[in-house]
């Protein structure tokens, strides 16, 4: 997994609710039996015209915000589908960090063990930043993730939550499956036990 | 401290492999199931590390996303879904895990099959790389939809590291009036709660409306939990599960049956636990439910109207409205009933059981599809198809005009060739009327069988009994 410390980039707003997993990535570029290569299809309906131009009012495809990699959004980012599609799409993209008042849960669990830092804010906050992502190529943040703070362009700073155990593998890069396998012990005696107490 | 517990705290609490200092937990996994969309960036993982799968007899594969719904003796044109389950199929081969190939008679939607062989039981834990992994909460099961790093995680060590949700109920008192089903039941809950009102919640559902349910029912209302913004959704376990499981292929052989299901019975919430959360409606209230929007809370009754998106005080919603309604090509305060349709699609993991099935052949039976509607029935299983012609429902749905299918996901979600097309409108008994969810350009309402059935006669969107 990619560590994530310190990021400093433009900030793109997206000013929508409810951005679910299929504006992210629909479920026809799902076919791919790869990690890599979503991002040509990222925010597919939104950001291309019907027939493959950009669409010049997406905000990705404005210069000032072509290379954000951080995504300002609005309530219940990443609703509907467990496809982790979404959270490669966005990574394959170069977006590294997405805040918003609230995200889903599975979008939210799929996104740290990719290196992804989504940071959940109050509402006031989010609207302070979605104003402050809106000055195009002067929207500059740089996110802290070891000081949990973001310093907007007007050096503003605000400070954010963020779990512990998370924030550790994510500054780290460590891979989940690694650290379970060092309790294999643990594992093998919750099995002896439960064969015992349910034998069908 | 009262040591009174709720269902999903017992079901937490019973498979706790390891305990962090932070909270988070290491728990078991009973169950596991795969499909071709979401597992091979796990399985491709796996190799790179050189792990083999920590229990493969836990696990149960079957390709449900990308399969043709049409005649399977001819290869599959889409190359992108033939590789996919071709590597499902590779898969399963290398690493020891049983699947249900794509001929088996049990191949069918992983949820539907899941259930219908016992491989689901109440006090477990299962998971798939998919959100409607919901479903399996009729049983009394912690059951819930993981990302592809997590379908790797439990291959390889059977446990997933989690952080516990909040405990919520949701109360539905009384019986439902004639006509409503369960899909409007969900629907309604949905629409009350919005979209993100169960999220970081467990819910119970709970109430004569649910108990009263048949499994089939149950299991549409649990499939949309994740709708309503909850990973799980649980009901209690009772003599309708264990009636509906008794036999099963998979489930405990007679002997160890009647140990399983004393147990079972142990599995509810016990009088004085604590809900962070309650919600409670009444049964009489709920209506037969339609979507107008492209979000699952975007729904309002038969007899509704489209709403108008100046009456909404909130700016972010308001937005949100305008943007829904032009998408779907509405008009603010039109009447629901006046929409034309001219697809229906009577399927997915929500509503594919043979219930649903017999629900909307009693519907067409007798009658024709509008001139103009495509309508697609396809069964969630191949034994749930076997066992609907034995009924003589495919004889009427063809008599009708439908067309019938095999078993697959087909229109719920644009991965196969069974798409809407841009500007198509469908009434769809699926979960989901997301923007191009059906196909890129598709319009969505989803509604119950019943319903889809009879706006496929009428060409319309409609309530049943409106039907001459
Ligand atoms: S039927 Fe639809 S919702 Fe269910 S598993 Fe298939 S694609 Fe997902």
């Amino acid at each position: 997994m990619e560590k994530f410390d310190k990021l400093t980039s433009v900030a793109a707003p997206l000013p929508l609710i409810n951005v679910d997993t299929d504006m992210i990535i629909p479920a026809r570029f799902l076919k791919t039996i790869k990690r890599t290569g979503l991002g040509s299809d990222l925010f597919s309906t939104l950001r291309f015209n019907e027939d493959g131009s950009d669409r010049e009012d997406f905000v990705l495809n404005k210069p000032a915000y072509k290379d954000a990699e951080i995504l300002v959004a609005g309530d219940n980012f990443g609703c509907g589908s467990s496809r982790e599609h979404a959270p490669w799409a966005l990574m394959d993209y170069g977006i590294k960090c997405v805040i918003a008042p609230s995200f889903a849960d599975i979008f939210f669990n799929n996104s740290s063990k990719n290196g992804m830092l989504l940071i959940k804010l109050p509402q006031e906050q989010v609207d302070k930043l979605m104003q402050d992502a809106d000055q195009g190529a002067n929207s500059t943040f740089t996110v802290d993730l070891e000081a949990q703070e973001i310093t907007g362009p007007d050096g503003e700073v605000i400070k954010f939550e963020v779990d512990a155990f998370k924030k550790h593998c994510l500054l780290n890069g460590l891979d989940d499956i690694g650290l379970t396998m060092q309790k294999d012990q643990k594992i093998n005696d919750y099995e002896e036990r439960q064969k015992a107490a349910q034998p069908w | 401290m009262s040591e009174a517990k709720t269902l999903y705290d017992k079901l937490w609490d019973s498979h706790i492999v390891d305990q962090q200092d932070d909270g988070t937990c290491l728990i078991y996994i009973d169950r596991h199931l795969v499909h071709e969309v979401t597992s091979p960036q796990a399985f491709e993982g796996m190799r790179n590390d050189g792990r083999s799968v920590r229990r493969p007899e836990l696990t149960l594969a079957v390709a449900d996303h990308n399969v043709p719904t049409t005649d399977r003796s001819i290869r599959i044109e889409d190359d992108e879904s033939r590789i996919q389950i071709e590597a499902l199929e590779k898969n399963c081969a290398d690493f020891g895990l049983e699947l249900y190939s794509m001929n088996d008679i049990r191949q069918g939607i992983c949820h539907v099959v899941g259930p219908e062989q016992g491989f689901t039981l109440p006090g477990t834990t299962l998971v798939c790389g998919d959100s409607h992994t919901a479903t399996h909460g009729a049983f009394g099961s912690m059951s819930f939809g993981i990302g592809t790093s997590e379908v790797e995680h439990v291959l390889a060590t059977q446990t997933l590291l989690l952080t516990k949700c909040r405990n919520m109920r949701v109360t539905v008192n009384g019986a439902l009036p004639a006509g409503v089903t369960a899909k409007d039941l969900i629907l309604a809950v949905i629409g009350k709660i919005g979209t993100a009102g169960g999220t970081g919640a467990a819910i119970e559902f709970c109430g004569e409306a649910f108990t009263s349910l048949s499994m089939e029912g149950r299991m549409t209302v649990c499939n949309m939990t994740i709708e309503g913004g909850a990973r799980v959704g649980l009901i209690a376990p009772d003599e309708t599960t264990f009636e509906f499981l008794k036999g099963r292929p998979k489930s405990p052989k007679a002997g160890a049956w009647e140990a399983a299901v004393e147990f079972w019975k142990t599995l509810k919430t016990d009088d004085g636990a604590v809900f962070e959360e309650e919600v409670v409606m009444e049964a009489s209230d709920i209506k037969p439910q339609v979507t107008w929007g492209t979000s699952p809370e975007d729904v309002t009754t038969i007899d509704g109207n489209v709403p108008n998106p100046a009456d909404e005080p909130d700016e972010n919603r308001r937005n949100k409205m305008e943007r829904s309604l032009e998408y779907m090509g509405l008009d603010a305060g039109m009447a629901m009933k006046d929409i034309k349709i001219n697809t229906t699609f009577i399927g997915s993991c929500t509503n594919s059981r043979l219930e649903d099935m017999r629900a909307a052949a009693e519907v067409a039976k007798g009658r024709k599809v509008a001139d103009g509607v495509q309508a697609l029935v396809v069964p969630g299983s191949g034994l749930i198809k076997e066992q609907a012609e034995q009924e003589g429902l495919d004889k009427i749905f063809i008599e009708a005009g439908f067309e019938w299918r095999e078993a697959g996901c087909s229109m719920c979600l644009a991965m196969n060739a069974d798409k809407l097309k841009p500007g198509e409108r469908a009434a769809s008994t699926s979960n989901r009327n997301f923007e191009g969810r059906q196909g890129p350009g598709g319009r969505t309402h989803l509604v119950s069988p019943a319903m889809a059935a009879a706006a496929a006669i009428a060409g319309h969107l409609t309530d049943v009994n409106d039907l001459d």
